[in-house]
């Protein structure tokens, strides 16, 4: 019978179709981004970070990488603390991705230090030499205009002051999407939360240990030498062929890095080979 | 009885242009796999990856397969209510109209403009231009559907009904943004909201522009193809409503793990494994439609293109709510696993289906056989076998590139740094440009082959042209 009546047919298809819109689409505004969702600490992009985060979109960053940590176990040890609803209240569009071609960024913020993000943005292979991301050194030339960012402060309804607009005379687009990077997943203070504090006695597995100092070098080669240089000469990071740190204290800094001063950690690489990195920095090579 | 005079120019201009933004998306699919093993090749600013991506995505969905969508719903609809179309005017209008908005897409995807959302990137002045597109089409099918001389409706007015709504509803919710200037806008959601919206949006694309018009082709040119009808009538009234009904539930699979609710992922979990019912009722009634006929998959080409393109069907339907379950997803989210998936769906099934609805229009739009058989059996072996070196090599990535992300050492840390895991995939990406190289090659033959069809001297007389109608 329905199908001699294409008017009645086309109204229970369309009720069809709304029943799971309603239930799963419509009704979870009910909860999500209420005030029982909002985290303390979370704040409004300012017009620096927004004009970054814009800049994101436009050049289709997430068409690599993610922007959410999920709650599994070696997920939290590469990228960091699990994401929250939360935490992107002020996300207009969310950035979340499908595809990782390259890592998840909802972390990233504190991670390295900004040089890293200006030589990084503007040849990636200089940093990573396998990557496949692409080269961006047209952001270092395209100035950024006031008078558009904070007409879309001003669309967002986000809080900005004419100093703050009066600032991005003079700046580029690399210095927003820098911004950007340092600002992504660092309102709330997981890094410090991460930290860990090694109990016990620290002695080196293995001193002297001609094995362990070539690995050292190899992990060296591939996590260090972009910061501190192929020969620690220094360039990101400061020269390290002299440290005089002994074995405990070094192994400390690597595995928690300097927050403050922008190195990384590398816990996540686990003890031997943090051991093996030890052992090459203090071999005297 | 005099004949309806049926408007089949207008099937052959989409016709047209569907290859011609097909042949786009293909190359340009093929391009984004060769910046993927070689980052040389991005030409910034307007020639990234970052921006291409898009412009392959956006145009196999909107201008290959909606355009396609347009030339056989066109042809179908007249012929299924024995009726010409309402308009001829309103559909020239809706030809011009769909070749200004993917033109405009095309040209402001490349200058940078984009809402970054998945399947609707485009800016709001475009989303208007999509907008007044689909009304035009929609008017067109819904009056002719009115006006029909058949009383009963065929299986294929109904999916065709249902995409007519289900795109309009999906698109206009999705759109919602405030504009922040001509080619700038700020959605109307924000952060998780933003993503389940998106997320509804984006897997009912899948089901209204990606399953049910393929569906509607498939029921209305299978039978026409083999000359025997469709096996059971009741069994596609309850896998067209229950496909309908189950489809929205299910978004959320995209976004399990994250901070979207936790029941709406178990909702979109248990209704995309309950999905399985209703696909795998098209696919059994396909089978079953062929009882008998199946030498014909050795005689008839177009059976070949539409048995294989159902059967496509059937595992995109098997692997999609495989990969629903959570503990599955946990693994293979965000790997090269997914794209492994979508290409199944989309050069496997919707390709085929639309190929198998092309061939089958050539002489009836052309008014002369088809030039080349050989030419066409060809092109389906490419096509397979491009598609399945697609498919497999990044599953197999995929698996590879899970295994690695989680491997963890005696002591609790992380085996592989993220780019150990990257430079893993580069074979794998070769083996796609390669399987995309083939797969390309196949549809240049597909072109050649129509247009050699449209050079030919000799035309078929049109009364037979018409009682093929
Ligand atoms: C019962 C049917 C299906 C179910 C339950 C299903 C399920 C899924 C899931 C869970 C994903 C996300 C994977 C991830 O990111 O982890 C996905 C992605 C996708 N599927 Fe399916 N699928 C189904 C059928 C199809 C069909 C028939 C097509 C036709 C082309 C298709 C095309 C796609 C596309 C284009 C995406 C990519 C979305 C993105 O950008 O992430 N799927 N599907
Ligand atoms: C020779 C054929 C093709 C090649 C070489 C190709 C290549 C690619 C590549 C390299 C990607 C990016 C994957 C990634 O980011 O990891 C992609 C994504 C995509 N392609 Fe294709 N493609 C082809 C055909 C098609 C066709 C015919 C369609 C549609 C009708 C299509 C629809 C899509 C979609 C929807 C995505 C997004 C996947 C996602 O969201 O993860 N492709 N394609």
């Amino acid at each position: 019978m329905l199908e001699k009546k294409p008017v009645l047919f086309m109204i229970l298809a369309t009720l069809a179709i709304l029943v799971g819109t309603a239930v799963t689409m419509v009704l979870p505004f009910v909860w999500v981004n209420t005030a029982a969702d909002r985290i303390e600490g979370v704040t409004p992009y300012t017009p620096l970070q927004q004009e970054g985060r814009d800049i994101y979109i436009r050049e289709g960053c997430n068409n690599c990488h993610t922007q959410t940590v999920r709650p599994l176990v070696a997920e939290v040890l590469r990228y960091g603390d699990y994401s929250k609803s939360g935490e992107f209240v002020y996300d207009r569009p969310f950035l979340w991705g499908s595809k990782r071609t390259g890592p998840d960024l909802a972390r990233l913020g504190g991670k390295y230090p900004d040089a890293w993000h200006y030589k990084h943005m503007k040849s990636p292979r200089s940093m990573v030499p396998k990557t496949n991301m692409p080269d961006y050194p047209w952001l270092n030339d395209n100035p950024l205009d006031p008078d558009v960012i904070r007409n879309k402060m001003e669309t967002l309804g986000f809080p900005y002051d004419d100093e703050q607009i009066a600032d991005l005379t003079g700046k580029t687009e690399m210095d927003a999407m820098v911004a950007y990077l340092q600002k992504l997943g660092s309102d709330i203070p997981w890094r410090k939360a991460a930290e860990t504090t090694i109990v016990g006695d620290l002695t080196n597995p293995f001193p002297g240990d001609a094995a362990a100092i070539s690995a050292g070098q190899a992990i060296y080669a591939s996590n260090c030498a972009a910061c501190h240089g192929d020969n620690r000469e220094g360039m990101i990071g400061p020269e390290l062929t002299d440290m005089g740190m002994e074995d405990a204290e070094l192994y400390q800094v690597l595995h928690n890095g300097i927050p403050d001063g922008g190195m990384p950690g590398f816990s996540n690489l686990g003890s031997t080979k943090v051991w093996q990195l030890v052992n090459f920095l203090n071999s005297g090579q | 009885m005099e004949k309806p005079s049926y408007n089949t120019d207008i099937v052959r201009s989409f016709v047209t242009w569907s290859l011609v933004w097909g042949l786009v998306a293909v190359l340009v699919g093929v391009i984004v796999s060769l910046q993927m093993v070689n980052p040389d090749l991005n030409f910034g600013p307007y020639l990234t990856f970052g921006r291409l991506r898009p412009i392959h995505t956006n145009a196999g969905i909107y201008g290959w397969g909606v355009g396609t969508i347009f030339a056989t719903f066109l042809f179908m609809v007249q012929r299924l209510c024995k009726q010409p179309l309402w308009s001829d005017k309103l559909a020239k209008f809706q030809l011009w109209f769909f070749n200004a908005t993917i033109i405009a897409s095309a040209v402001t995807l490349l200058l940078g403009y984009t809402t970054s959302k998945e399947y609707h990137e485009m800016e709001w002045p475009i989303d208007v231009m999509v907008v007044i597109l689909w009304v035009a089409f929609a008017i067109n099918i819904i009056m002719t559907i009115i006006k029909r001389k058949d009383e009963q409706m065929y299986i294929s007015l109904w999916y065709m009904m249902a995409a007519l709504i289900g795109v309009a509803i999906l698109y206009l919710v999705n759109a919602a943004a405030v504009p922040a200037s001509l080619f700038k806008s700020y959605s109307a959601y924000a952060g998780t909201n933003d993503a389940n919206v998106h997320w509804w949006f984006g897997h009912n694309a899948v089901a209204m522009a990606l399953t049910a018009p393929p569906l509607a082709m498939f029921y209305y040119f299978l039978p026409k193809s083999t000359g025997v009808p469709i096996y059971s009538h009741r069994l596609s009234i309850i896998a067209f409503w229950s496909l309908i009904f189950m489809y929205l539930w299910t978004g959320a699979h995209h976004l399990l793990w994250t901070p979207v609710p936790d029941w709406i992922q178990t909702l979109a979990m248990a209704f995309s494994v309950m999905l399985i019912a209703p696909s795998w009722g098209s696919v059994i009634n396909g089978y079953l439609s062929m009882n008998g006929q199946w030498h014909q998959m050795k005689e008839n080409y177009l059976v070949k293109f539409l048995i294989l393109g159902i059967t496509f069907y059937g595992l995109q339907t098997l692997q999609g709510p495989m990969q629903s379950i959570r503990s599955f997803s946990a693994f293979i989210h965000y790997t090269d696993w997914v794209p492994a998936h979508i290409h199944m769906g989309t050069m496997g099934w919707v390709s085929m289906i639309s190929f198998a609805s092309i061939y089958f229009l050539a002489p009836r739009i052309y008014g002369r056989e088809i030039y080349s058989i050989p030419l066409a059996n060809l092109h389906f072996w490419l096509a397979l076998i491009g598609q399945l070196i697609w498919s497999i090599s990044l599953w197999v990535a995929g698996v590879l590139q899970a295994g690695m992300w989680n491997a963890m050492n005696d002591d609790g840390s992380l085996t592989y740094t993220f780019m150990e895991t990257m430079v893993e995939m580069y074979p794998y990406w070769w083996a796609r440009v390669i399987g995309g190289a083939i797969y390309f090659a196949g549809i240049l033959i597909f072109v050649y082959n129509l247009y050699m069809t449209v050079r030919k001297k000799e035309t078929i007389p049109s009364t037979t042209a018409e009682g093929r109608a």
